[in-house]
């Protein structure tokens, strides 16, 4: 508006007299103030999400590209850094410990790389989702968005990384014989409810993180935990052959195993259906939900206070 | 609103009011007092105090400030440093919550600054675009501001610098482009920390009227400032901060001669 210009020296420190003895709570409520930062309506939430979702992206992509900036190979590295990796958990599980027992070498080599690819998907996005509120608190500090826009994006940029590790994943799957052919589709679906579920995870951990940064310290050994009891490196089914089936199952029906599983199962022509569980989209499907709608009310609970650090 | 109660004066529309308010940091000291792991690691153990045996420690910085804002104010906000002047600013922009008592606005406040958002890896050009995005402006916003933007910047003057990483800017420069990116939003609420001295003499003129502008579109305008220049320049009402608390609330003369008075000592 452009006639609100008034005079230096109008009534300023003297309130006017119109709305004198009105407490700061009536007056606000009688020209239709609203509580500075106050946290919106879940359905106004998404509404608000939905609208910076272009900043959402561009934060993403700008971190990821920030991360291999000063490198001289530059975005080479989006795919080299994976394919090294690979070959390092190929040496010490597949050639030193033979953990590929009871798998042929061509289902052996892509059933590994697809772990590590698949699990390191999640393990970044928590990782990531940690820090998203604690390590960020100057931008939270700054600016005016909904905070969920940075554990979302956060995992949209370990998405996008993993998408360059496909470029490796398919490379070896077909230099192991596994040709693209019709399931294949089934990557896409697969890969959309793991993607759900780490975003909701990532926002469990970043409520979490932002009152206890120390998280950022104890992660990484719940997660290898995670890493070594989803079996990234072996088949449950074999290794676990003599146990009581119980451990066996609560192992194949934890999320990082069920998604790891169908993308073999997808990708890998030697690894069939027998070895995935009984109702296993069932389970992907309901992992991602609980996760997904749970890390997002969770998240969206304590949006008022992510500036207090 | 306001707007169809014809016998209220434009100026007694309330923008900002503050009631008592309180505001709390928590600062993780990452142990507390002694810094040794076992002195850490003791405190863990035995039972102190909860929060402070935890290594957090509160601090109070501001202690119940009341005040009201009206459309078409200048308010300028004073005090030594860490009297509370830049937290407040915070709290109407509704960045911080407050402990207690209440920040009523209308509308969205916003600061002056989008520094925490940008990247020093990525080129000038991208910072633009990611820069106006975090402020909230649609793609189709920042895409025409954009020239506009690189133009006020001065950024190109010297070359094809937008396209190269900020980090191999100047200071001088990178402030420029930072000041040149906030400043491309309008703001109902605009609350500015310090923000007017950046770049060289030429661009410092240049940002002053850009400033200007903004506070002509802006209902009200808030400006945290060390120089009591640029204070009684821009503001017709000040704030006086001292350790949390509003020493004085009044029109700038009154409160700049105070002020003087008090610091000249």
């Amino acid at each position: 508006m452009s006639d609100t210009q008034q005079g230096g020296a109008v009534a300023t420190s003297a309130p006017p007299s119109v709305d004198d003895g009105l407490t700061p709570a009536a007056l606000a409520e009688k020209y239709g103030l609203s509580v500075s930062g106050a946290r919106p309506g879940l359905f106004e939430y998404v509404r608000e999400l939905w609208s910076r979702r272009h900043f959402i992206l561009a934060f993403s992509s700008a971190k990821l590209t920030a991360q291999y900036s000063q490198a001289k190979l530059g975005q080479v590295w989006q795919v080299a850094t994976p394919l090294l990796n690979a070959l390092v958990y190929y040496l010490i599980f597949g050639l030193i410990l033979d953990a590929g027992r009871g798998m042929t070498k061509d289902v052996y080599i892509p059933f590994l790389v697809t772990g590590i690819f698949v699990f390191t998907f999640t393990q970044s996005s928590v990782m990531a989702g940690v820090r998203a509120i604690s390590g960020n608190l100057g931008l939270v500090r700054a600016l005016h968005f909904p905070r969920a826009s940075l554990p979302i994006s956060f995992s949209l940029q370990q998405l996008q990384q993993l998408l360059f590790s496909m470029i490796v994943l398919v490379a070896i799957a077909i230099a192991f014989g596994s040709y693209p052919s019709a399931r294949w589709l089934l990557l896409l679906p697969a890969l959309f409810l793991q993607f759900v579920f780490n975003v909701g995870l990532a926002m469990i951990m970043a409520r979490m993180g932002s009152k206890t940064p120390d998280l950022a310290q104890l992660m990484p050994f719940v997660m290898r935990t995670w890493m070594y009891a989803s079996g990234v490196m072996f088949s449950i089914q074999t290794m676990l052959a003599d146990k009581p089936a119980w451990i066996a199952d609560i192992l194949m029906y934890n999320p990082a195993a069920v998604y790891m599983d169908l993308i073999r199962f997808a990708l890998i022509d030697g690894y069939g259906a027998e070895n995935l569980p009984a109702h296993v989209w069932m389970t992907a499907l309901a992992w991602a939900l609980v996760f997904g709608i749970g890390g997002f009310v969770y998240f969206w609970k304590a949006e008022e206070r992510y500036g207090r650090g | 609103m306001a707007d169809t109660d014809t016998n209220i004066k434009r100026s007694d529309v309330p923008t900002v009011i503050c009631d008592d308010v309180h505001i709390v940091y928590r600062v993780n000291t990452g142990g507390g007092g002694k810094g040794s792991a076992t002195a850490a690691l003791s405190r863990i153990v035995g039972r102190g105090k909860a929060e402070v045996s935890r290594g957090v420690r509160k601090v109070h910085a501001v202690r119940g400030v009341t005040f009201t804002a009206y459309r078409g104010e200048a308010i300028g906000l004073i005090g030594s440093n860490g009297s509370g002047k830049s937290t407040l600013l915070r709290a109407v922009a509704g960045l911080l919550p407050t402990e207690s008592g209440k920040v009523y606005t209308d509308g969205q406040p916003s600061l002056l600054g989008v520094n925490a958002a940008l990247m020093n890896d990525l080129t000038g050009e991208r910072n633009v675009i990611l820069g106006g995005l975090a402020m909230g402006m649609s793609r189709e916003e920042v895409r025409s501001r954009y020239d506009g933007i690189v133009d006020f910047s001065g950024i190109n003057e010297k070359g094809d610098f937008i396209s190269l990483p900020m980090r191999t800017y100047s200071s001088g420069m990178g402030a420029r482009l930072r000041f040149a990116i906030a400043a491309a939003k309008n703001h109902d609420v605009l609350l500015i920390d310090e923000a007017l001295a950046t770049g060289d003499r030429k661009f410092q003129i240049r940002s002053e009227e850009r400033i200007r502008e903004l506070r002509k579109e802006a209902g009200t305008v808030f400006l945290v400032s060390h120089s009591n220049k640029s204070i009684r320049d821009t503001c017709d009402r000040v704030l006086w901060l001292e350790k949390g608390q509003l020493l004085m609330d009044g029109p700038t003369d009154e409160v700049l001669r105070a002020y003087e008075r008090e610091t000249a000592r």
